[in-house]
Order: structure tokens, then sequence, then C-alpha cells
């Protein structure tokens, strides 16, 4: 909301501050302050005007020399404007003078544009005349300036009197941002009232008079409200023999600086209450309003309605309409029909004020596709109060403005209206909840300047209506505290229960999987948890992969982000690609993030929220590497059973003969692989032999554990022994690695591949392969006899196996 | 006469070992013919003793003695010698070993960190350091936990604000870590005293500001005899472990619904300390958080009795925190995991 300063002082007269200090302390007391901007940046030495004398000049056809007067002298400028004509009242900057911007209305520049004396085209200049572009504004804040040229004051203005002043820039737009429970600081004087509280300065508000001629509004109009929860009052008042003319300038002024192109007086009315008093309303043509009549009910489903821009819209039966005896002429709130809007012939007005139903308003208004200054101010739930407020105060500008006969009384329609709200003070609560010893007298000077009543009788503070975030206790501390003043609440540390603070196990499971894929050269990366249902086809799921089973955002910013994933995979391959793309060599990244796994679809309970950790790469690394890191984590968690692998791991984006399950005492934990060259190639990487790992954490916070005890260092040596075998070519490692640790039993200490090779010197369908299995015995040093009795049991059991000893 | 025997040899080993070397022979084994030459059993001194009979009885413990000096002199010569000898021979060794320590390292290439996790691990550290538990809540939430317990009910305005995404049914994606305040308050475990990272969704486009999915750090402390004093207190000393000891903090009144009276707070700009410059706009202060006591309603709501408890909250953007601290200029660069910009952490 841009206010100028000017409108506030309006209704603090004594405030005197400057820009920053208004600013500062605006904001500390609670009314966000986001900028400001001074209307008369840049401008200096800016006078009226006037043109006495224009000649050609000699050198340049689009050229004028004029002879002004600006009051202390007659002075000579060129300006190749074409609009001006002797006689006119214009805005001139003197030489060693300064102007915002240039004339074309762009950006203006930091410091403005000097103008100094000068020649052009060999003709002396004194200065320049001024464009509203020039002086930092605009046409369409002020619509008489013309298209392109110099501004011509069209009323009186004295000759050499400041043109800035003549124009009303000598002020400051603030910019408010204010919190959506204040909806009375939607409004100049409901900021103003927080700036007189702020200063502690008196207030007063927009003058309000009793108006009306002897007549009565009844007899022109009726009103009924059919769907009360919509609309909790309709006020209505009727002015007729309008005339329609321009606004005084003090009005204008005010509406330019805050954004609003003056239009005329009626208009203008209008939009100076909203802004003012923070109150739509509207004005209906009396003459097409059928029956005299008004009726507030909702439209009906398909109803085809024309909005004064002229747009058809549709509307359904949650659409509040205001109608009259026989047709709809206004979408409540929102915006006003074609059938009923105010032209230039206009003779008698229905003015209304109303309070409709925000939640509505807001609904309405987004699926009509149409928000409004009206609808957006009324979306924040207004006081019902302030409608009959604004009603009279607007009647009141009417009169002052002369722009028609008011007519007297007015039709008032409402239900029971909110009451002010009675809050216990508690003054010694309040200072325990603020950590302050505030006297409370002090405390009830500060609810007086805010207006809030004391009531002694019943020890109550009475909260105005216009107050409707007042409802307790809280609340009125809160008031305590802004006034008193934030920054002189003390510091103190809280006294509390004593606590260890401390991370969740779960969490620091996850910091060892941070730290095991950092050492091995993972980078983190952070990938979104909302993707394409398109992600399935590229990570080649079938169509009846329990993977597509994804949960659904009904309102999701795209497809691109419509799915909440279930695998995780997508996150890294896209980063893959993006840094494979840019040629970025050897890149490593891991992800820890939650994959979504419906219990039932469409949701009825949460879903399972399962944590994962996905390790990628492509360049340096192959599929044993990535088990390393794999085996690494597992062993850091503290992990004591021995992970195994099973190839029948069946991803569809991962290579077929180069993936496995990993499986930890047979229950799967997670997967690796090398990425499928398909999967490859739909993420734009089909050059890349990237792999991917992910483990399940929750399996792995399940079995980790950070226990740890000593087992002692061998005292007895080893032996170990070489196996060297033909071994049928499917048989796996695992496989032969399970026979040696069964058949080994006790003494057994590991064993080792330490050769593999197929080809030349194998027989077709199988593979050399060579082991050093090593014994040890805690207690004793072992006999040749009992290693080669275990030696003999691992043979034989290899022999079950297929294998044949190599001599 | 063996006196003069004596001196003679020792003279001449003590020559021998000192030119040992000399020439063409190595160093060590010249001394090892000098110690066989005198030493040895063969040797000159060994000759001595042997021809100790033709001394008189009354004598031999004196020539002994004698013999013995003449050993140890030349023992301790020898070993001198070859201490010597293998000294210089490790440094000429040494010598030939230099190498160029300018070449480049040679490393195992370390993965980094997210600098949102690293902001992240900050602040747990901070706030673990105070006491403080971190838990965590569901992504997928229900609309219950993440408005209507905070205070935001039904047409609110706040909850049209913030852009939810929607699931089904009161399903949503939360649009804040607040919805785990009324998970740990409804334990009802008191006092509380808690952080709740995560991860919260709102509908914005992507952009060098906005993303829909970013985290947030949540904060809640509820005891008998917590006050709007200790909130600031406790926010200071966080802001001054996170941005530095020079750190002051503002709060500004401001309003979410779950907290009465709430307030936002600024950190004076750790670029130029408050004096104004691009990085803070001008204004000397940076808005780094929303705080407030907890309303009355909320605590309520999640059945504990505001006339005996009380609390306060603050909700902390992690992306923002990352973004100052490591002065990055675009939040789109966080979820793109280019390595180039990863490394940088």
């Amino acid at each position: 909301m841009d206010t100028p300063l000017s409108w506030i002082k309006a209704y603090v007269p004594e405030l005197s501050c400057t820009d920053q200090e208004y600013m500062d302390r605006m904001t500390l007391s609670g009314t966000k302050v986001e900028g400001y901007r001074r209307l008369d940046r840049n401008l200096e030495k800016i006078v009226v005007g006037r043109i006495e004398k224009i000649e050609k000049h000699p050198d340049a056809d689009k050229l004028i020399i004029c002879q002004v007067n600006v009051g202390s002298e007659v002075t000579q400028i060129v300006t190749g404007a074409p609009n001006v004509k002797e006689g006119d009242l214009v805005p001139v900057v003197l030489s060693g003078g300064r102007v915002a911007g240039g004339h074309d209305g762009g950006p203006l520049p930091e410091n403005g544009v000097p103008i100094k004396a000068g020649k052009l085209r060999g003709v002396e200049s004194n200065g320049m005349l001024c464009s509203i572009e020039e002086l930092g504004s605009s046409q369409d804040v002020f619509p008489d300036a013309p298209e392109d040229g110099i501004y011509i004051f069209h009323r009186d203005v004295k000759l050499g009197e400041d043109a800035v002043e003549a124009l009303g820039l000598h002020d400051t737009v603030f910019e408010y941002e204010i919190t959506s429970n204040r909806v009375d600081c939607y409004s100049v004087a409901g900021i103003a009232r927080e700036a007189a509280a702020t200063f502690g300065l008196p207030y007063k508000g927009p003058e309000i008079r009793e108006t009306g001629n002897g007549e009565k509004a009844e007899d022109y109009i009726r009103v009924e409200i059919k769907d009360p929860d919509l609309c909790s009052r309709y006020v209505a008042r009727v002015v007729k023999d309008i005339r329609i003319g321009e606004s005084p300038e003090w009005m204008k002024q005010r509406l330019r600086a805050a954004g609003i192109r003056p239009i005329s007086n009626l208009v203008d009315i209008t939009n100076y209450v909203m802004l003012e008093c923070g109150q739509p309303m509207h004005a209906f043509d009396l003459s097409t309003v059928a029956g005299g009549k008004i009726v507030v009910q909702r439209a009906k489903d398909g109803d085809v309605f024309t909005t004064l821009d002229g747009e058809e819209r549709k509307m359904d039966s949650d659409v509040l309409m205001i109608c009259d005896g026989e047709k709809e002429i206004g979408i409540a709130g929102i915006m006003g029909g074609e059938n009923s809007k105010i032209t230039d012939s206009v003779k008698d007005v229905l003015f209304e004020a109303a309070c409709f139903n925000g939640v509505n308003i807001r609904k309405s208004a987004r699926r009509i596709g149409l928000r409004t200054d009206a609808s957006s101010t009324f979306e924040k739930g207004l006081d019902p109060h302030n409608a009959y407020l604004a009603m009279e105060r607007a009647c009141t500008l009417v009169e002052e403005l002369q722009c028609g006969t008011i007519v007297g009384g007015r039709v008032d329609v409402h239900g029971e209206l909110p009451k002010e709200c009675r809050i216990p003070f508690e003054p010694e609560r309040i200072n325990e909840y603020l950590g302050t010893a505030i006297p409370r007298e002090e405390m009830l000077q500060y609810f007086k300047k805010l207006e809030l009543e004391y009531d002694e009788a019943a020890n109550e503070v009475i909260c105005p209506t216009f107050r409707q975030d007042l409802k307790g206790f809280a609340d009125l501390a809160e008031e305590v505290a802004r006034f008193y003043g934030y920054d002189k609440i003390p510091v103190t540390l809280p006294k509390d229960t004593a606590s260890s603070g401390k991370l969740p196990f779960k969490v620091r499971i996850e910091n060892v999987a941070k730290d095991v894929a950092e050492a091995n050269g993972f980078s983190q990366g952070y990938c979104y948890s909302f993707e394409s249902p398109e992600v399935f086809d590229r990570l080649l799921l079938p169509k009846d992969a329990a993977e597509r089973q994804a949960i659904t955002i009904a309102n999701p910013l795209g497809t691109d982000f419509s799915i909440m994933r279930t695998l995780p995979v997508n996150g890294i391959l896209t980063s893959l690609s993006t840094n494979f793309n840019r040629k970025n060599p050897d890149v490593r990244l891991y992800e820890l993030g939650n994959i979504y796994i419906a219990r039932s679809l469409p949701l009825e309970e949460l879903p399972d929220e399962r944590m994962q950790l996905t390790l990628g790469f492509y360049g340096e690394g192959d599929f044993y590497f990535l088990k390393g890191v794999v085996e690494q984590f597992l062993e850091k968690a503290g992990i004591k059973d021995r992970a195994s692998y099973s190839p029948e791991s069946h991803k569809s984006f991962l290579h077929p003969g180069r993936q496995a399950d990993i499986l930890i005492g047979g229950e799967k934990i997670g997967y690796l692989g090398q990425v499928h060259p398909l999967t490859c190639k739909a993420y734009d990487m089909a050059k890349a032999e990237a792999y991917l790992a992910v483990i399940d954490m929750p399996k792995v916070t399940e079995k980790a554990g950070f226990e740890r005890k000593y087992e002692g260092v061998a005292r007895f040596p080893a032996v170990s022994r070489d196996i060297s075998m033909v071994v049928p070519k499917d048989t796996l490692a695992g496989t032969i690695e399970e026979m040696i640790r069964q058949r080994g039993g006790r003494i057994l200490e590991g064993c080792m591949l330490f050769d593999i090779y197929e080809g030349e010197q194998i027989e077709e369908g199988f593979k050399s392969m060579a082991y050093t299995v090593t014994f040890r015995d805690k207690e004793k040093t072992l006999s040749d006899e009992e290693v080669n009795s275990v030696m003999k049991k691992i043979l034989n059991g290899l022999g079950t196996l297929g294998i044949k000893l190599r001599e | 006469m063996i006196r003069e025997n004596l001196e003679k040899i020792r003279e001449a080993a003590l020559k021998q070992i000192n030119d040992a070397g000399i020439g063409e022979k190595d160093a060590l084994d010249a001394l090892n013919d000098v110690r066989v030459a005198f030493l040895g059993k063969k040797g000159e001194l060994t000759a001595v003793l042997k021809s100790m009979k033709e001394v008189a009885a009354e004598e031999r413990p004196k020539v002994g003695a004698m013999v013995n000096e003449t050993r140890d002199v030349i023992e301790n010569a020898l070993k001198e010698a070859k201490e010597r000898m293998e000294a210089a021979a490790m440094n000429e060794r040494l010598k030939k070993e230099k190498i160029d320590v300018t070449l480049p390292s040679k490393r195992q290439e370390m993965g980094h960190r997210h600098p949102n996790t690293i902001a992240l691990e900050e602040l747990e550290r901070i706030f673990i350091g105070m006491g403080y538990e971190v838990v965590e809540g569901p992504e997928v939430e229900r609309d219950y936990y993440n408005f209507e317990a905070l205070n935001i009910p039904e047409g609110h305005p706040a909850k049209d604000e913030q852009d939810t995404f929607y699931i089904s049914g009161d399903i949503l994606l939360r649009t804040q870590t607040s919805s785990t305040q009324v998970h740990e308050m409804e334990k009802g475990r008191l006092p509380i005293k808690m952080i709740s990272p995560g991860r919260v969704f709102r509908s914005d486009a992507v952009d060098a500001t906005h993303s829909p999915s970013f985290h947030q750090v949540e904060g809640l402390l509820i005891d008998e005899k917590v006050s709007f004093s200790d909130l600031k207190g406790t926010l200071a000393e966080f802001a001054k472990e996170l941005f530095g000891a020079d750190t002051k903090v503002r709060f500004r009144p401001h309003h979410f619904p779950f907290t009465e009276p709430s307030a936002e707070m600024d950190v004076s700009c750790f670029k130029c300390g408050g004096k104004g410059c691009r990085f803070c706009k001008g204004e000397g202060w940076i808005e780094i958080l929303g705080c407030g006591m907890v309303h009355p309603h909320v605590l309520e709501m999640s059945g504990i009795d505001p006339l005996r408890y009380r609390g306060f909250a603050f909700g902390i953007g992690l992306e923002r925190i990352a973004l100052l601290k490591y002065e990055i200029d675009d939040m789109r660069l966080l979820y793109e995991n280019d390595i180039r910009f990863l490394k940088q952490f």
C-alpha cells in the first residue's frame, strides 16, 4: 500500500519528523515501512513560468525560441516541444537547477539531470520547459499532461511560484507491508491512527457530517439481502442531479500520490474513500436499477454476466450478485455490471457501501479470474461498521465537492452486528509474559492512544470493532509490547528446566552416510520431492510397476512437479546429466531425501515417508567401487552382519547384468548397479557410463548402532592356503565365499579373491579363480593337521558346486 | 719394552683408522681390516697378550691393564670412525633422494556437503548446545497440523497467502515446519525444547529467489516461566553464534497466526556492520527469521494449560541463511547440483 505522508498528516496534524525517522519508528511499532520515495527528488529550481513570446529558431526547424516570464524576470529558453503556445503557464527549470529524468519517461537516473544555461544551435537558452516525465511523474496520474510535450497548467497558479509545490510533489510516498490481521491498516486513516499512537500525537479522523435533504432514501430504493451469510450489511444512499466534473486539486494530488489516476469527482470520491477508510464502494446509475430495488443473492449456475470492463463472465451459485428488481447488475464486492455503470450523462446515483464475506469474495474472485482492488480489500474481512462510516464520509465529500443533491436518510440492512470485544486487564500477567516491569498506568496510556477504552469497574479493556484482531490476553500483551518498544524489552535467557540437546538416532545414521559418501568423493545434492510422471518412462518402468502408484498433487505447478517421487533416482540422474552436459568430468553425487509411498490411493492416511541414500556417479570408478562405498557405510553404521548381493534385483533402469540387491540377513536394504544405457540416453547422457546405489535408510537405521566391543588382537599366528580352481562361469563369487565360510567353521579368519580369469587356456563355459583362505585360532597355534582337515572340508564343499581344483 | 710396543701399536692403529676411506678401498672394509689386523685372533694386540707369559708375574696385572687400555682406545676409535662414516653415507644418500616439493600434491578427492546442510548443521550445533532436541515431522501432512491447530482456521487469509499444494481431502504438503510443534505438544511431555528442521512446500514457481520446495528450522520452547525477553535473549545468542560476536539484533512487531506477540528479527548487516550497503539494500539490517510467544489458543488446542505454561517459537528459512551466509545470489543453484558449485563448500 502506497500512501503520501501529506495525507497521513491530514489526520495527525502535529506530525513532524524526517522521512527516515517516520520509517524507523513506524516499522518498530509494527507498521512496517518497506521503503519510501520523495516525489520531489532531484527537482531543483523549478518555477511556474508564462510563455510570453514564441519565435522560430533560425537554424533548426524543430526548435522554437520562447521568452518566458518566470516572475522575477523574462528569460529566453529554447525548446523542441510541439505543444506550447504564447500565454501558457508551464513548469520551468532554471539554469543551475535539476530535473528527475528525461522526457521519454525511462528509469530515473540516480542523481537526476542537471540543467545549465547554454546555446542550442547557436541560440542562448537559460533553462528548460518541463514535461511531466522530466518531473519524475507520468501521464498515468496526470491525465491532463500531454502524450508528448511540456506540462501546461490549466488552472490558477502564480507566476514565479514553486512549480513542484503547485503540482503537489513536495511529498513522500511510503510503501507499507500491512500484516493480514490489521485489516484496519489497509487504509490511510488506519495508518494515521497508528502513526498518532507511535509518535504520541493526537489523531483527528476524516470528517463526517450529517448530510441529505428532506427526502427519504427509502422512497427511492429498497434493499433485500437474500444470502445474509455472504453479506452482513448493505448501506445504500441516493445522490440526485449529479454534476460530473473534476475533483479539487488536493484530492487529485492525494490520489495521484497513491498511484490512482483522477477521473471525475464521482469516481474519485469512491476511490478516495476506499483508500481513506479501507472500504470499497460502488456507484450505480439509479435509472438502470429496475424497480428501485436491490437484491443481494447468489447467482445461478451458468449465469453469464457482463462486467463494466465489457467482459462476459460465467457465474456459479457460490458467487454473490447484486441484482435489481429484474436482473443482475454487479458481482458483489468484485466488479459492477456494464448494464448499470456510470456514464457522463448520469443523473441520479445509488451509492453502495456493503460488507461481504471475505472468504467467499476471495474464492469467487479466483474462480471468475477477476481480482480487483475492491475484491482484494473485501477478502481481508471488513468490519460492517466501517461500511456505514464510509458511506457517511462519501456523502460528506459529495456535499463538499458539490457534485449532487444528497437524498436524506439511508437504507441500511444488516443482521446482528459485531460488538466491541472486552478483554480482562491483567497487567502482572502481561509483565510476566513479556519479561518486563511496565507500570499498569503506562499500559493504560498505550491503550488510550489506540482508542481502546478501559472499564475500571469491570477491569476490562474495550476494543473497538475496527480492531478485529484483538481477542484475548496475548493480543493486549502485544499492544503493550509494541508501544513500550520491542527494543526496550530486556534480553534474558530462559531459566527453564535443564535438558540435554540431542540429535535423533536416525539423523546420526544419516550423518554417517554423509561422512562415508564424502570420504569417497561424493558431493551432496538436493533434489525436488515432486517430479513428472514421465520420469517412470525414462526409467523404463513397466506399466504395472508398483512405483507408478504415486501420490498426485491436486494443484501442481505444472506436470513437471505433479507427483511425489516413489523412487529417489530421478533427482540424481538429472543432476548427473546436468554435470555431464556441462562437461564436468568424474562427477560423484549423493542425496539424502524422502520418497513417498502411499498406503492406498487416493490418499486417506499419510504416506510412508522413507529416507533414501542415493549415490550416483559417472567417470572414474566401477560397480565394485560403488559396492565398496556401500559396504563402508554399512560398516560405519555399525551393521555387524555381512551384506550379501543378489543379481535378481530386476531394476528396469539398471544394466540387466550389472545390478544387485543388497541384503542384510536376507532382508533387502537397497540396490546398486550400472545405469541402463537407454536410461542414460533418456537423461541426455547417452555417452556416460553411470552407476547408482540406493539404500533404504529406515532399514539400515533399524539394524545400525554405535555400540562397539573390543575383541582383542590375535596373539597366535595365522595360516594361509591358496586355492586355485576352475569354476563354471555362472557360479557367483558370493556362492563360493559362502561355501568357504560355511565349511571353514570357527578357525576360518577370512578368504580373499586374488585372481580371476576367463579366456585362453580355460575351458569354454568356465573361469579360473584363486582365493587365499586364512585360518587362525585365538587360543593356540594351529597345527598342519587341523588346517588340512578343514581345507579338505572346504574343497569337498566346492566340489559339490561343480568346481575343479587346478593343478 | 711392552709399553713401547703398545704405544706403537696404538699409533699405527689410529693412523690406519684415520686413513680408512682414502684410496680405492671401501672405508668400512678398511676399518674392518684394521680391526682384524690389531684386535683379531692373529692381530698385533693379541700377539702382545700372548707374549704375557714372558712378563714377570708381579708385572702382569699392570701390563694387562695397559693392553686393555690400548684395546679400548682402538675400539673407540673404530666405533667413532664407523659412526662418522655411516652418517656421511646416510647424508650422501639423503642428498640424492631430494625431491621437488613444489610438484603438485596427490590427493584422495573428498566430496562436499551441500551449503544447506552446512547451514543446518551449524544451526543444530548452536541449538543442541543450548539444550534443544532435534525432532522431525512428516512432509505430507494433515490440514489440522499445518493450519488449524496453528490458529489458521478455514478461510483464514494466511491459508491462501501461502498457496498450498493439496493432495486430497485434508492431506497436503506442509507449508511450514511449525506443524511439528503441534505433534510435539500433543505428546503431552513438558517442558518442550526442540528444533525441527525439514522440507516445506509452497506453490511458488522456480526463480532466483523462489522455489516450490525449501527448508525451515522450527524452534519451540515451552515451560512454566518463559517470557518474550527470553525469546529475545535466545535468538540474540543464536545470531551472535551464527554471524559473529559483533552481530546486533532488532525485533520488529509482525503477525503470525500462531504467535502473539509476534516479531521478525533482523541482524545487523554482516557485510557493512550496519552502516548500510548494497548487500543490505542500504538498510543496515537483514531480516533473518520470524518468532513470537506461542499463542495461548494454540497451546490450548494441543492440550496445554496456557495459564500454567508459556512458550516461544521461531522459524528460520534455511536457504535464506545459506544464501546470506555464503553470498549465493541465485536460489536455483541450490537444486542444480553442479559440481563446480558444490565444490566451493
